[in-house]
This record gives C-alpha cells, sequence and structure tokens, in this order.
C-alpha cells in the first residue's frame, strides 16, 4: 500500500469513528473561542505577532552563537550538557544518565521530543518503568496510543473512554467505584500519580524555551506536573532541540504573551517556571543534578533550506485546532508525530518527503493555519514548498501526464476553446434538465458524496464572441 | 563529538564566515537586552494596576484576602481555612517576612516550618513580586520558600505586598532578582492560578497534580498609591 | 469615482476557466457590473486558466509557462479583474513569486500583479461603485472563500454591495469563514474530506435556511451546491456577482432547468 493510501484508509477510519468525531466537534473549537476572546482582549496581539517572529528569526540567523552562550551559561549553573545529533544519540543519553542514577522509576513530565525519539519502548527495555505525568499523556500512555495533538494528547478521547480504561488499568481499586465525572478521575489519577512522583527517581521534561543568558529552560504546564517531575526525583533531565532558544529573558516574554493565549485561549498557562540547574547548596528541594539535552535530528539541515521559518515554531498548536482537516479527521490519521499543518510541514523534513510527503498534500491551502500561527510561519508556502518537492520525485505518471496534458492544452487557447466547448457541451447534454450529474465519467471521486452541477452549455468566450459579434464591440 | 558536528552543521547552515560577527551580535544583545513592545495590560500604574490584578484573580478563581498590615496575616489565614472547613495547619519555609509575622495571634493554627511533605494540606510561600498583566505571582525557589509548598498541598497560600504588584512579567522577574541578590535562583514560580487541566472530555477540572485550591493574602500595608 | 482616469478604463476581465466551462452568466454578470462602474471591459482571446492547478501541485514549471501566457494575454490593459478571488490571488500574489530568480519575468509579474483585482473589492475600493442594477428580494447568506478573505481580505465589500440591494436580507451563517472544502484538486485527491468539510458548511448553512448561498468563486460554489443537491435541499447558490448584476434568469447552479 503506498503511504497516500495509508493515509487515505486512515481518513476513513478517522471519518467512520463516532467517538472520535464528538470528541473533535467540542475540543479544538473550545480552543478557537478561546484565542478568539484573548484576542479581542488584546489589541496588540496581531503586534506581538510581528515582534515574536522577529526575535525567533533573530535567534534563528545567530543560532550557533546562541548555542554556545546558552552552553556556558548552563554549565555555570551548574547543569551538564548533552549534545545528540540525532535520535539514537539522544535515546543513548538517557539511557546513561538513568543507568547512572540506578533509575527504577522515572516520571516524565510532557515532551513531543521524546515522542519524536520513541524514548518511552526505549527505558521499558531496559526494565525501568515510565510514568507519563501530563494527564492527557498518561491517559495515552495507558491506551498505547500516540499524541493525537501537541497541546491536547488526548483530545480524542471522551470522559467515558477515559473512565473505562481507568477501570481496566487501576485494578487495584474498587471496580464499582463511582468514575462518573471528569473530577472522579482527575483525583483518582491525581493519586495514582503522586505516589509515582515520590517513587521517581529521575524526572524528564521538555522545554518550551531555552536561555542563552541565563542557561535556564522555561517550561509551562497547567497541571504543575513538570514542576513535580523537576523538584522531586534527584535527576532532572531537559530533553529539547536546538531550535528552542531565546537570546534572553527579555525576549522570552512576547513568547510568552502569545503561546497560551494562541493555545488554549488562557491569557497565561498556570504554571510558567525558569528553572536554572540543579539545587544550590542552599536549597531544600530540587534535583542534585540536572541535564540538558540538545537535539538536532534534521534542524540543521532545515535552517539551510527553505524551510527555516518552520523553526520558529513555539508548539502551540493553534494550526490544527483551526485546520479544517485536523478537525475533520484528527491527529491519528496523520500517522507522524506532530500532526495537523505542522505536522505536515515538519514530518516530510524529518521523515523524508519519500515517507510524509503525502501529508502536504491534504490542505485545501485555506490558510487559516498561518492566519492564527502566533509567529507567521507561511505554512501554505511551505506544504507547497513539499508539494514541489514531490512532484519532482514522483513516480506516479498518472497524475503528471495528466498535469502535463492540461498545460500543454491551456498553453494553446484555440485548442483548449475547442476543448472547453466540447466539454460544456456534453456534460450539459449529459445533463439534461436535471442541471446535474450524479455520476461523473472519471470523476466519481467527486459524484461518490456529491452531484456535479452541470455547465450551462456553451462556453463564456464563445458567448462573447457572439455579443460582440451581433451587438459590436461593448460600449 | 556531536557537539562539534551539530555546531558546525549549524554554522554551514548560517554562512561560516560571519561566525566572528553572529557572536558579537549575540554578546551584545545578552549584554543589553532588547525592550519589546509591551501591551498597555503590561503597562498599568497605580490603582488601575491594582484593580487589574484584582480582577484578574477573581477570573482565576483565586481567593483574595485582603489585610491592612502585615500583623493581620495569620489571623487571616486562619479565618480563610476554617471558613473552608480546611485543617489549622500549614507549613511554610524560612522566609523572614513570614517567620517575623505574629503567628501567636492564631494560636489554633498549627505551623510547620521546611519543604512540603507529601501528606501537607495547606502550603504557605511569599511571593516577591505579582504582575498585574494576568494576575500572576512570582515565587522564588530556596529555603525561605520550598517550591515543593507550591505544588505538593491541596491548598495553596500565598502572601503579597501590595507594593510588589508590578505592571508586567518583566517588572516581575525584575523585582525577583532584586529580592534576590541579583542571583538567578533555581526556580522562578510564575504562578496563575491554580493547577488545572482539560485533559478529560475537555472540562477544566482543578487540581491536577498541584493544588486545587490558591490563595492570595494581600498586605496592603505601606502601599503607596499613586 | 476614485482613481485618476480621465477616460473610462480598460479593464480587461479575467474570466477563469470553472466560469468560461460551467457558467458563463458569472462572466456576463461581472462584466455588467464593471460597466456600472464606468469600464470599458475587454476578454482577451488569450486567456485560459491561472496556473493554479498546477502550481498547487507543485509543478512550478507549469504554472510559470501559464503565468507568463497570461500576463501576455492582458498586455496593454489599465486593470485585470476576476470574478474569483482565488484566482485573482493566484495573478496578483503569486505570480510574481513563481518569477522569483528570474529578474526580468519577476519585474513583469509584479507590474501585471499591480493591476490585478478581485471582482467585488475592484468595485468598491478601485471604482466606489455607489448602485448595483440587481435588486434581489429575499434571504441569503454569504460564503466567504478562503483566498479572497485570506489572501485579499475581501470580506466587507461583498457586503456592501448586497446592502445596496433595498429588499435583500443578508443573514450570516455560522462558521461562515471556515474552507467548504473544495481546494481544487484536493476535492478529488481527498473526496472523504472534502466531504466532511462541505457537509460542516451545508450544517451551517441550513441554521440560517436562506433561499440563496452566495460566493465569490465558482469552485466553492459548485461544491457547496453539489453537496445541497445530493442532500435533496431546496437553497440555491449563485456568484454574488449574478446577484448584484441581476443576471439570475438562469437558474441556480445545480439546479434544474426551466423548461423551456
Amino acid at each position: 500500500m503506498t503511504k497516500t493510501a495509508a493515509f487515505e484508509a486512515g481518513v476513513s477510519a478517522a471519518l467512520a469513528n463516532e467517538a472520535l468525531q464528538h470528541a473533535l466537534a467540542d475540543v479544538p473549537a473550545g480552543f478557537v473561542a478561546g484565542r478568539a476572546r484573548q484576542k479581542a482582549a488584546l489589541p496588540e496581539f496581531e503586534g506581538l505577532r510581528r515582534t515574536a517572529r522577529d526575535i525567533r528569526d533573530h535567534t534563528l540567523a545567530h543560532l550557533d552563537a546562541y548555542l554556545e552562550e546558552f552552553e556556558r551559561n548552563a554549565v555555570s549553573a551548574g547543569s551538564t550538557v548533552h549534545w545528540a545529533a540525532t535520535a539514537d544519540e539522544a535515546r543513548e543519553v538517557v539511557l546513561s544518565i538513568c543507568r547512572a542514577a540506578g533509575a527504577r522509576t522515572i516520571a516524565k513530565s510532557k515532551s513531543m521530543v521524546s515522542e519524536e525519539i520513541a524514548l518511552n519502548a526505549a527505558l521499558e527495555a531496559q526494565a525501568m518503568e515510565v510514568v507519563e505525568t501530563d494527564l492527557g499523556e498518561y491517559l495515552i500512555q495507558l491506551r498505547g496510543e500516540r499524541p493525537s495533538h501537541i497541546i491536547a494528547p488526548a483530545i480524542h478521547l471522551r470522559a467515558g473512554d477515559v473512565a473505562d480504561e481507568f477501570r481496566l488499568r487501576h485494578d487495584h481499586l474498587d471496580a464499582s467505584r463511582d468514575l462518573a465525572t471528569p473530577e472522579v478521575m482527575v483525583a483518582e489519577a491525581r493519586s495514582v500519580l503522586r505516589e509515582k512522583f515520590l517513587a521517581a527517581d529521575v524526572g524528564i521534561t521538555g522545554a518550551n524555551f531555552l536561555v542563552a543568558e541565563t542557561g535556564s529552560a522555561i517550561i509551562v504546564t497547567n497541571e504543575g506536573n513538570a514542576d513535580l517531575t523537576m523538584s522531586l526525583p534527584k535527576v532532572h533531565i531537559v530533553l529539547t532541540t536546538i531550535d528552542k532558544l531565546v537570546p534572553t529573558l527579555a525576549d522570552a516574554w512576547p513568547l510568552l504573551r502569545l503561546l497560551a493565549r494562541s493555545a488554549t485561549g488562557q491569557a497565561f498557562t498556570a504554571y510558567t517556571t525558569i528553572v536554572t540547574g540543579p539545587r544550590r547548596p542552599e536549597d531544600d528541594a530540587g534535583p542534585q543534578s540536572c541535564h540538558v539535552i540538545l537535539l538536532d535530528n534534521g534542524r540543521s539541515e532545515l535552517l539551510q533550506s527553505e524551510f527555516r521559518p518552520i523553526l520558529r515554531c513555539i508548539r502551540c498548536g493553534a494550526c490544527m485546532n483551526h485546520c479544517p482537516v485536523y478537525c475533520a479527521i484528527g491527529g491519528h490519521a496523520y500517522d507522524s508525530v506532530y500532526p495537523g499543518p505542522i505536522g505536515a510541514v515538519l514530518t516530510p523534513a524529518l521523515a523524508g518527503v519519500g515517507e510524509a510527503g503525502h501529508l502536504a498534500q491534504a490542505s485545501t491551502f485555506c490558510g487559516r493555519c498561518e492566519e492564527v500561527c502566533p509567529v507567521e510561519i507561511p505554512l501554505v508556502s511551505m506544504l507547497r514548498g513539499w508539494r514541489e518537492q514531490a512532484f519532482a520525485a514522483s513516480d506516479d505518471w498518472r497524475s503528471r501526464t495528466f498535469l502535463r496534458a492540461w498545460v500543454q492544452l491551456a498553453k494553446r487557447p484555440r485548442a483548449y476553446g475547442l476543448a472547453a466547448r466540447i466539454a460544456a457541451a456534453i456534460l450539459s447534454a449529459l445533463a439534461g434538465a436535471k442541471g446535474i450529474l450524479r455520476r461523473l465519467p472519471f470523476g466519481e471521486r467527486w459524484t461518490r458524496q456529491r452531484d456535479f452541477p452541470a455547465p450551462q452549455g456553451t462556453t463564456f468566450q464563445d458567448l462573447w464572441k457572439r455579443r460582440e459579434r451581433d451587438e459590436g464591440p461593448a460600449p | 563529538m556531536s557537539r562539534n558536528r551539530i555546531l558546525s552543521a549549524v554554522r554551514g547552515a548560517l554562512d561560516p564566515s560571519h561566525a566572528p560577527a553572529r557572536r558579537s551580535a549575540a554578546s551584545a544583545r545578552i549584554a543589553s537586552a532588547p525592550k519589546h513592545p509591551r501591551p498597555n495590560i503590561a503597562k498599568l500604574e497605580g490603582d488601575e494596576r491594582i484593580a487589574r490584578f484584582a480582577e484578574c484573580l477573581a477570573a482565576l478563581g483565586v481567593d483574595r484576602i485582603e489585610v491592612q498590615a502585615a500583623d493581620e496575616v495569620p489571623a487571616a489565614i486562619a479565618t480563610y481555612l476554617s471558613a473552608r472547613g480546611l485543617p489549622l495547619r500549614l507549613r511554610r519555609g524560612e522566609d523572614n517576612i513570614l517567620a517575623s509575622l505574629p503567628w501567636h495571634h492564631a494560636s489554633d493554627l498549627v505551623v510547620d516550618i521546611g519543604p512540603a511533605q507529601a501528606d501537607d494540606a495547606v502550603g504557605l510561600s511569599r511571593a516577591l513580586a505579582g504582575a498585574a498583566e494576568t494576575g500572576t505571582l512570582a515565587l522564588a525557589s530556596g529555603p525561605g520558600n520550598p517550591v515543593t509548598l507550591s505544588f505538593l498541598p491541596d491548598t495553596h497560600v500565598v502572601v503579597l505586598c501590595e507594593q510588589a504588584i508590578v505592571a508586567s512579567y518583566e517588572d516581575a522577574i525584575a523585582r525577583v532578582l532584586a529580592e534576590n541578590g541579583g542571583v538567578v535562583p533555581r526556580t522562578i514560580n510564575l504562578v496563575t492560578g491554580a493547577s488545572r487541566t482539560g485533559d478529560i472530555g475537555g472540562k477544566i477540572v482543578m487540581g491536577a497534580h498541584g493544588p486545587r485550591r490558591l490563595a492570595v493574602i494581600l498586605i496592603r500595608d505601606g502601599a503607596q498609591r499613586t | 469615482m476614485t482613481d485618476g482616469y480621465a477616460r473610462r478604463p480598460r479593464v480587461g476581465l479575467f474570466v477563469t476557466c470553472l466560469v468560461d466551462l460551467m457558467r458563463p452568466s458569472v462572466g456576463f454578470a461581472a462584466a455588467r457590473l464593471l460597466h456600472e462602474a464606468g469600464c470599458e471591459v475587454v476578454v482577451p482571446r488569450a486567456q485560459t486558466c491561472c496556473g493554479q492547478p498546477a502550481y498547487n501541485s507543485g509543478d512550478r514549471e507549469s504554472a510559470k509557462t501559464l503565468a507568463l501566457a497570461t500576463i501576455a494575454a492582458f498586455e496593454g490593459l489599465d486593470y485585470v479583474v476576476a470574478p474569483s478571488g482565488s484566482c485573482a490571488a493566484m495573478l496578483k500574489l503569486h505570480y510574481p513569486r513563481l518569477m522569483s530568480g528570474d529578474d526580468d519575468s519577476e519585474r513583469r509579474a509584479r507590474g501585471f500583479a499591480e493591476r490585478v483585482h478581485e471582482l467585488l473589492s475592484f468595485l468598491v475600493d478601485v471604482r466606489g461603485l455607489a448602485s448595483v442594477p440587481g435588486n434581489y428580494a429575499g434571504k441569503v447568506t454569504y460564503h466567504d472563500g478562503c483566498s479572497g478573505l485570506r489572501e485579499l481580505k475581501v470580506s466587507g465589500q461583498p457586503r456592501q454591495l448586497l446592502a445596496m440591494m433595498p429588499e435583500i436580507e443578508l443573514i450570516e451563517m455560522p462558521a461562515t469563514q471556515a474552507c467548504c472544502g473544495f481546494g481544487g484538486l484536493f476535492s478529488i485527491k481527498f473526496p472523504d474530506i472534502s466531504n466532511a468539510m462541505v457537509s460542516a458548511k451545508t450544517a451551517s448553512i441550513d441554521q440560517v435556511a436562506p433561499e440563496l448561498v452566495l460566493a465569490g468563486d465558482l469552485g466553492c460554489l459548485m461544491n457547496i451546491a453539489g453537496k445541497l443537491s445530493r442532500q435533496g435541499s431546496k437553497i440555491g447558490c449563485r456568484h454574488v456577482a449574478e446577484v448584484l448584476a441581476g443576471e439570475t434568469a438562469d437558474p441556480p447552479i445545480a439546479h434544474p432547468r426551466a423548461a423551456s
């Protein structure tokens, strides 16, 4: 099965999945409404987007210098900085830190980078217990699924699904207990996960930003799970990528002012934490060591390509909340770590255009994603860029031949006019008085679910010519 | 090894011959951080600023208790806890200002000191600043205000002096650094409302991992209204 | 009139391939409106398609070939106007991008782009049209086509023009700015997703139950009308120019022909 065919099969399954369709009907819409409210309440919103874009562009244009600054300052704050060129290397670094710590239980705060490098499987293969502590991540970990959204990983689940899962997995609790409301389920997850936090030897978080000036990581959550992850275990690992830098703390605020507003529609996330190194001698709490892993995994290549602006991304998820394709099919149908418009641009870069180029085809180019992107990534142009690469590499001779033949025709106005005249006449005759075609020869991908409107029968060019002949040129 | 590979790949992508110029541009930006435009809500002064802070707390579901002077804090906490049916026992750090409060005024309130323990019900911290733009509290880790107090107990009570309410995050961080002798503490915790999650069916539920309930005791003592 | 032409400006009508093939009445309506706005309308014979299907399929070379042919076909005219946000955006915004790296062609494309306008925004913003020939009486809703809305900022102009007809009642549907799922070749490359999107759109339309759905792009309209027809709906779909120009003798898109 080709990648496109596999994708289409996933799409059909998603569209037929009633539970998923229910979930998709509510949650992204809530995020969209929330963002709209925040934008309306902040007249400077559009100006902030410009500022944010410029900060990201400046950072990317000086990335080598800021990486070195970050390293220097992180080390002087007591962190150990590790560099990983590939996913394999990053996994190896994490494993060796965990081994050295004698880790049996590892608490994780939500990290898309850890999904990117498939970290959990690698840790579990070493007989370490990994516990996702973001509630959404925890739910999909229980179900053996991938996140279907970068900020709301379990957006595809309804409360009832969660209750079923808890009953199955938390089998040490009374099977007949009440799980009727999200409140009860959150309380149950809290107490189950609290035990894990207290037992964890290593805590792994991602980073929303890295600050070169101070060697800090900035991590935002609403649940507070990242704070417990970085405060209770004796080792803290910040697993992140080289594009997450900002030059100074002053550069972080415009981005943070946009992040939650764009993501969940909150003015600010409940917990925004600037963490700089391990515990200090005078500290009463915090890890004994802090490791920052800087992963490249294709970013440096993107930096020199036409796709550099994708590295501006601050992972808010607004593009997927506002994407009509994402909202129709959900995240899993993309079968990639990052779904939605950002995924359709990033995944071909990370996995190769042969593996994931088809994702860039699945867009109407409606442009809503770039309209809401807080750092003004030209997502449509980038999707088109992947289509260009896919077209150049394509072995799909049918669509190539069709397209080229059509262009040959369109280059010749007379021949084109004749073909249009014939097509208009035939289609119109086939439709008869009904005004529609319920089946279209060669067009059943249209007519399976829609009628095809009949042409009026004569081309505009012909009618205009006739009018000019009858009436003389228009006055 | 990977370090050099990554850095030279990045340098290659950016034109290696300009690396020195990039380095000096980066140092210059760090030496003198840019002043980005701030939205109006991050520039408020005087009563407007105080009012914005209060409105934001209310919208976030944070309980706000005003006292006229620091002396009133222990009694106000005791009243708050009993009104909510919460145990009259809290834990705090070694913060000088918290230590200097007249705890004997609330004689039935038990005060433990040190980092949070797993079964603590109430944590008390002092915030070094409040950013009016979103009703955000800025706390710094350390023995004065152990970070665990902000996250392990079910109820988090935060003492804040009204003079410490500033307009923006930028101002809040400046205040945190000034109070901390210019040193960046291990964590600066910006707290905007209590812990919450929307991960089960999209419904917002309080108390995901951190506190279900957040209360701010605002001390108006010596507040300079301009 | 708000521009500086002493004589009547000569406007080249970029008919669009869909209007040429499917619905000439839209072209005549556009010509009528341009005439009302004091323009001389010219229809270059050498025009065919703007090249968007090739451009959006990643075939830059073919798109460039068609772009150059289109630019040549409209030499010497004061304006180029298209009754489509999507095609107008292609001509105005994407032609110069297509030519980047080729200075001479890029300069030509930029000069061309400056003269290009989407029909409804041209009538309002450039020509300051104050009254329209049409006088539709009834309840309508307007679908904002994506390219016109987001690339060319066409949103107030059609509504302003519709408001010139005293007996029309414009009722906004929910999510009027949501994509209808047409997307050119997308509609046949990913028919299931396209169908989900157009079904959401017809559900929004049903909520306001208009007599007519109007839009500025025939692509969207064929998609919406095709879906409404399959759903057995009586709601009609027309290009907004037809209603504004009073050119409504032909039945709405995908509706049965009047017995002749």
